[in-house]
Order: C-alpha cells, then structure tokens, then sequence
C-alpha cells in the first residue's frame, strides 16, 4: 500500500517541529505544506474543523491532529524504526507524564516572556527558568530523556530550543547560565540531522516573533 | 496482592472516578487511600513532587500521574482484559484526541461558562456549546464513543460531563439539556446503568452539596480580592 503522508505545519512552529523530527528519525518520506495561519487552507479546515490548528499529519488521507498525539501514531505505525517510545509500560507512562509537562509548562510560560513587560515578565521568566531546571533534575546523568538515544520526551522538548534565543532577548536573561546541563542536551540534540535540519535559525524566530508582536499590537 | 496498587485519589473528583473505575474494569484488587487536598498526605507529595495532584497510581512502589496517563499505564500492563483503548494505531490517535478535547477544551470552558459573568461567560457559552456539539456529533450512530463497548473516550467523558452536570444544578444553569444534545443525554444514562460505573459515582445529593460549597467559598475568595 502506497503510505501518502502530508503534514500541514508552520516552520515556526515548535509543535510542527515535533511531528518533521519523528518522522525524520524513522527516515520516512513526506510531503510538507506550509501554511499561512492567517489565510488557513481549505484541506486545514476540512482537516481539522475543531481546532484548525497545525500540525496536522494526513496519512492516506485520514487526518492525525495534535503533535503529540501524531509522533505517538507515527511511533505506533512505524515501530520498527527508530522507536521513540520505551517499550516496557512504566517507563512509556514517565515519558508521557514529561511529554504532558513539557505541554502543560513550556509554550504558555514562554509566550508570556514575550508578551508581557515589566513583573509580569520577570514572574515569567522565573516560571520559566523554574520549568527548565524540573527537566534537568529529571534528565539527571543521562545525555537524552530517553536515556541513551532520542526519545519521546526529547523529541517534544527540542523544538523550543530554536525559541530560546527569543526568550532570552525578550526576557533579558540567559537561559545558559541558568541551566548549563539542558544547553548541553540540546546542543547533543542537534547533533542529529533529524534535529538541525528541522529547527530554524534562532534568530529568524526572533525576527518571527518581533512581527507577531506588530501584528498582535503588543508593544 | 491489594498492597501493590494504591490509588490516592478524592471521592469527588472526576480524574479520580476515572482510575476508580479503569482499575475495575480490568477486574483489580487496589487499596484506595482518599487524600485531603487541604492537608496532602506525604505520600502524596513524594509520590507526584511536581504537580502534587491527585488522581496518582502507586505500583509495586512505583508511582504514575496525571489520569489520562495512568488509564494507558493500566491498560498496558494489564492488556488483556476489558481494552480501553483499541488495537488499531489510527483508531487510538483518534480516542486520545478526543480524550484531550475534554481535558483540554471542555472542562475548562464549561468552567467559564457556568462561572464567569458578561462578555467572558457569553463567549464561553458559546464556545461550550460547539463543544458538546462536536461530541455529539462524534458519539451519533454509536453506542459509545469506543464503538459497541465502552473505552477510553467514555471513561474520560463520562465523569466529566457527569461532574459539569453538577455544576450545572448549583449554578441553576441550563447549558447542557436533554433537548438540545439528546445522544450525550442516552449516552450517559446508558452509562449511569452500568453497576460498575455508577459504583464509581459519589451520592448525587453530597457531590451537589460540596460543590456549592466550594463554589461559595470560591466567590466569597474572589469578591475579597476585588475589595482589596
């Protein structure tokens, strides 16, 4: 059977960036459409009528939504492959729980560095800092989150490092100097090609952000 | 046996329903250990340090959180009886999206929508609306969300959409009515018939109450702030 995969995205998008990796890592071939956010495609609508949101991945035709879910799928569909998630149940469970704190924590904390001014901002960003140093303690000793290889954690994680050079200007702070041990892990990630060839310049996603802020009417 | 599980939960929590019953479903022994939220337990605190939430699963020692976690470490280890989730890869990224849906859209803009005031609670009804609509929609010439037996999505839903129906009678809010999403309204009868899950249910009358006194509390709480 002909595997058709088209996955609807931004280039920006963190989220996006977890699905192009997966499928990067597992070496399988897809179809990549840009979309402009402001000016969404009829195949997103049809795609995705609830959120209208990318990514979406379509597989044969039938739509995969939320890019967890989606690098889940992926892992499920292709398991022979440079798996992602562990194999044994406990394990999968701990990497779901960081998967979802990583969700839960990191894009909403972030925005507010780069929406915010003032207390508002510093709150955030020591939010922020607070979220990144729970993921060095749970990353320990390891090089990955899953362990000796990628995983699934470090495939949801990743993407925000092309962003940190944006909340670090934003902000006013160095991510670096607060937390040397994730710096490291991300720069291992980006060793693999899956990873630099998908994340952006970090500086594009400033340039990015700074539009987006004239767009919104934030100062 | 029942040592090696252990479910810190509250009696009138739904996350808390979900694992009650995801655990009877596959027919284990567990030792329930109701958590005071006010006052949280030290094995509580070790056992989820960064959330420190309940619903959590302990096994052999071992401790998992966050609900819709724990029902897939459940249905892995004990894979054989009562699936909640299907086989097929594409049939699961579906029942995950739509258990997201309601912990990430639903419950928190039905919070909105019974609570809030003016504009903010108007949009939110709105927005609630459309969301219960495209449950329906999901649920419509099924006889669950899981098919021909009930799984993953039901479980989610049910104790949330229960919960909101709570909500509804203290707030004396007629968002959610059989008239207007009659499926979801058979859909959940069929299920409050069902001995195990209504097992799983705490008495109408004390979930009511407690939740109007918690919303109470919550209003007094907020109409102080505002003061200040």
């Amino acid at each position: 059977m002909a595997n058709e995969l088209i996955l609807l995205d931004t280039w920006v998008s963190p989220f996006g960036m977890r699905v192009r990796i997966a499928l990067r890592e597992k070496g399988i071939k897809f179809e990549y459409k840009e979309e402009d956010l402001t000016n969404k495609s009829d195949l997103l609508l049809k795609m995705n009528p609830i959120h209208k949101k990318i990514p979406v991945l379509i597989h044969n035709g039938k739509p995969v939504r939320e890019s967890g879910i989606i690098v889940q799928y992926v892992d499920e569909v292709w398991h022979d492959k440079a798996p992602l998630l562990p194999s044994e149940p406990y394990p999968r469970a701990q990497a779901r729980f960081w998967a979802d704190f990583v969700d839960k924590k990191i894009y909403d904390t972030g925005r507010k560095i780069w929406t915010t001014k003032g207390d508002e901002q510093k709150s955030a960003t020591e939010e922020f800092i607070g979220y990144l140093k729970t993921l060095e303690a749970e990353l320990g000793a390891k090089p990955y989150f899953g362990g000796e290889k990628l995983g699934y954690v470090d495939v949801t994680m990743i993407p925000f490092y092309s962003w940190f050079h944006a909340y670090e200007v934003s902000g006013n702070f160095s991510i670096e100097s607060n937390c040397p041990k994730l710096m490291a892990w991300a720069k291992r990630c980006m060793q693999h090609e899956s990873v630099s060839k998908t994340l952006p310049d970090p500086k594009k996603v400033y340039e990015f952000i700074l539009q987006l802020k004239k767009r919104l009417g934030i100062e | 046996m029942a040592k090696e599980i252990k479910l810190l939960g509250t009696w009138a929590s739904p996350f808390s329903h979900r694992i009650e019953l995801a655990l009877k479903l596959k027919g284990l022994q567990f030792h329930y250990l109701e958590e005071d939220l006010s006052n949280k337990s030290q094995l509580l605190l070790q056992s989820n340090p960064v959330h420190r939430k309940i619903p959590v699963l302990i096994h052999n020692g071992n401790p998992i959180s966050e609900s819709l976690v724990i029902m897939e470490y459940i249905d892995e280890t004990w894979q054989h009886q009562n699936p909640l989730l299907p086989k097929d890869p594409y049939a699961r990224a579906v029942a995950r999206f739509w258990a997201k849906f309601i912990d990430e859209k639903v419950l928190w803009t039905a919070f909105k929508a019974y609570n809030d005031k003016g504009k903010e609670q108007e949009d939110a009804i709105e927005e609630f609306s459309q969301q219960l609509k495209f449950l329906e929609g999901e649920l419509k010439g099924k006889e669950y969300f899981g098919g021909e037996r009930f799984g993953f999505v039901d479980i989610a839903a049910f104790f949330i959409l229960q919960f909101l129906t709570v909500l509804q009678e203290v707030k004396e809010a007629e968002l959610m009515t059989e008239e207007k999403y009659p499926v979801l309204f058979e859909w959940m009868e069929k299920l409050q018939g069902n001995e195990v899950v209504a097992g799983c249910l705490p008495p109408r009358e004390k979930h009511v109450a407690y939740v109007r006194a918690r919303r109470a509390a919550a209003e007094e709480a907020a109409s102080k702030t505002k003061a200040a």
